[in-house]
């Protein structure tokens, strides 16, 4: 079953006069319950198709399908929507509101979900011990180490049940050893829940948890493990 | 909600002084919009207060004919046997006072020094006369059978060098057009601390000025005070009649209730300048926490939050912060104001003509005016907050989440 379908997706920035082509054409189809990572150089456009599969930017031309659902030319508001309940995210920076605990940054999520009181507590005590991390619950991000925070994200990116979570470079802020145990930990909640997970990478000892790897280069997909490349630019 | 009040108000507490001082600078504000309009209130309602009992009352009775800016002392412009009308007003149940005054234009010399008076006839034993019975200075207070004794005022003493016991000479106009000229005794100095009026004005008897004037028995007004003001047009009407006019406190002070008018026009417009300064410090401060936090709004909006979500949380903030700002000005302009009230606000004699302003303005806050005031600064704050919460609700998700750049 199909979770996103990219086709022929160009994404052009401008600043000023300058335009600047993050995407050439790319085709990519992520089937549910993938651990799939987006792998190339800085530059090759991986960020940009995590937010345009993550319904945070729109592509300048090509069309995005999220769960059979076109979500190329959908509103602010609608986008928010489908992000809401449907995708997860986990960035590079260790994205936590530092105003609110681990336990409130997880329930964040579900409360926008609308989830009454009793289930948010039952759902954020069992991810956040999924995780490793029920007796830090009512820290703030500040008294959590950086792995403990990565953790957290993961645990509120897996808040609303979403059928898709992405990861922008999810440990490049963390040494070797929380590194390894982050992705331990994304590889069985992938296994234990059935999420699909797709994560940009540029990191060897990431990629090898990957089981298919999707190579851009200058925006476009050059190689896809998954035996089948899609996209030859355009 | 109680999640977004929750977010709003540790949001606050990220930078908790820049938030105090925004907040104070609301309180500030306030404070003195609070200051500000008790002053206005307490120098107006002083104003018309000083006037009732110094000089209009109530209510006055009389002649249809007299003319108030000629001072006339003809016969026929004046009340004949005015203790009589006065007693048949008296005894009226809403009526406090009613006393005959007779009024003449006069100079006061000692020596080479002159100044122009204003002479009143007054019944020295009518209780209407507390204000400058209650402000003897030195000396004592008229009798009805004084023939020698004059009332002055602080100002006048001290310019004419005079004191209780000294001798001066008063000319006064006649009823026939001429001008007599007696000496009289100082018997005392009052002081009301309205220099506009202690200044030009001094007393003798009701029978001693109708003798000096040649009156005989005439009066130019009757003095009426009434228990409650509500009353004047009630009472008014009852003792109209053909012979007289009756005037009302309000036909007698219009400059005063026009200048009210103006006051508070020009008040207005001070508090609007006060609270656009006390916008301004709330919009730098919440465009500031937008900037600051241009990448938490992308990890919220990655969430699922929507604009007006977003919009919610930042104005809930400027909204937390006029809760602070609000209760702490009101703490801060209430104290204030309170020791105005007691204490009053020095401000010296005004000489400003037409109006009797006291030179000590005790504040007056009304619940009136801490209500609108209160509603007004959070109405603003509110307001202000707007353009901050509108920025942060319309970034884009993805430049938000690279911080803005």
């Amino acid at each position: 079953m199909e979770v996103a379908r990219i086709e022929n997706v160009t994404r052009i920035f401008k600043t000023g006069d300058v335009e600047t082509q993050a995407l050439r054409g790319v085709n990519l189809i992520i089937e549910k319950g993938e651990f799939t990572a987006l792998v190339g150089p800085s530059g090759s456009g991986k960020t940009t198709l995590l937010q345009l599969i993550g319904c945070l930017d729109q592509p300048t031309s090509g069309r995005v399908f999220i769960n059979g659902k076109d979500v190329s030319k959908l509103n602010r508001n609608q986008r928010a929507d489908m992000r809401r309940g449907t995708i997860g995210f986990i960035f590079q920076f260790f994205a936590l509101i530092p105003t609110l605990t681990a336990y409130e940054n997880v329930e964040m999520p579900l409360l926008l979900n609308g989830k009454s009181s009793a289930e948010r507590r039952q759902r954020v005590m069992s991810l956040l011990e999924s995780v490793g991390l029920a007796d830090r619950a009512h820290h703030r991000p500040d008294q959590l180490s950086g792995g403990e925070q990565q953790r957290v994200a993961i645990a509120r990116a897996l808040a609303p049940n979403p059928t898709l979570i992405l990861a922008d470079e999810p440990t490049a802020n963390l040494d070797t050893a929380n590194g390894q145990q982050i992705m331990e930990t994304m590889t069985r909640l992938n296994l234990e829940t059935g999420v699909t997970f797709v994560f940009a990478t540029h990191d060897p000892r990431v990629i090898k948890f990957a089981r298919r790897v999707v190579t851009l280069r200058d925006g476009m997909v050059v190689e896809d493990s998954a035996g089948v490349l899609v996209g030859e630019g355009g | 909600m109680i999640q977004l009040l929750k977010m709003a108000f540790r949001n606050l507490g990220r930078n908790r002084r820049r938030s105090f001082f925004s907040a104070l600078a609301l309180a500030m504000g306030l404070a003195l919009l609070l200051l500000l309009a008790s002053f206005v209130e307490g120098e107006m309602g002083s104003v018309i207060d000083l006037t009732t009992r110094l000089e209009s009352g109530h209510l006055q009775v009389r002649a249809k004919t007299y003319d108030e800016n000629k001072t006339s002392l003809k016969w026929q412009d004046l009340l004949e046997n005015p203790a009589q009308i006065a007693a048949q007003i008296a005894s009226l149940e809403p009526v406090q006072v009613a006393t005959p005054r007779l009024f003449a234009s006069g100079i006061v010399s000692v020596g080479s020094e002159t100044s122009g008076v204003r002479v009143i006839g007054i019944d020295p034993l009518s209780d209407a006369n507390a204000p400058f019975r209650d402000g003897l200075l030195s000396g004592e207070f008229l009798t009805p059978e004084d023939r020698e004794g004059i009332l002055i005022g602080y100002p006048l003493a001290e310019r004419m060098g005079l004191k209780a016991g000294d001798k001066l000479n008063l000319s006064v106009n006649t009823s026939n057009g001429d001008v007599d000229e007696q000496m009289f005794i100082v018997r005392g100095i009052y002081s009301t601390k309205t220099g506009g009026f202690d200044r030009i004005t001094v007393f003798l008897p009701l029978a001693k000025a109708q003798a000096i004037t040649q009156t005989d028995n005439h009066a130019s007004t009757i003095f009426i005070l009434l228990k409650d003001k509500a009353l004047t047009e009630a009472v008014a009407a009852a003792i109209a009649g053909a012979n007289y006019q009756v005037l009302t406190w309000e036909d007698m002070n219009e400059l005063i209730l026009q200048t009210e008018q103006m006051a508070n026009g020009y008040i207005y417009i001070l508090y609007l300048i006060v609270l656009a300064i006390t916008a301004s410090v709330i919009i730098n401060t919440l465009v500031m926490a937008v900037f600051e936090r241009t990448r938490e709004i992308g990890i919220l909006a990655s969430l699922g939050m929507k604009g007006r979500q977003i919009m919610a949380m930042f104005l809930t903030e400027s909204g937390l912060l006029a809760v602070g700002g609000i209760i702490m000005g009101l703490i801060i302009g209430v104290l204030v104001v309170a020791y105005f009230t007691r204490y009053g606000f020095y401000i010296g004699n005004m000489g400003v003509t037409g109006l009797l302003i006291s030179d000590t303005i005790y504040t007056e806050l009304t619940w009136q005016d801490t209500v609108n005031l209160t509603v007004l600064s959070f109405i603003i704050t509110l307001l202000a907050g707007l353009y901050p919460a509108m920025m942060a609700a319309r970034m884009d998700p993805v430049q938000a989440l690279r911080g803005g750049r």
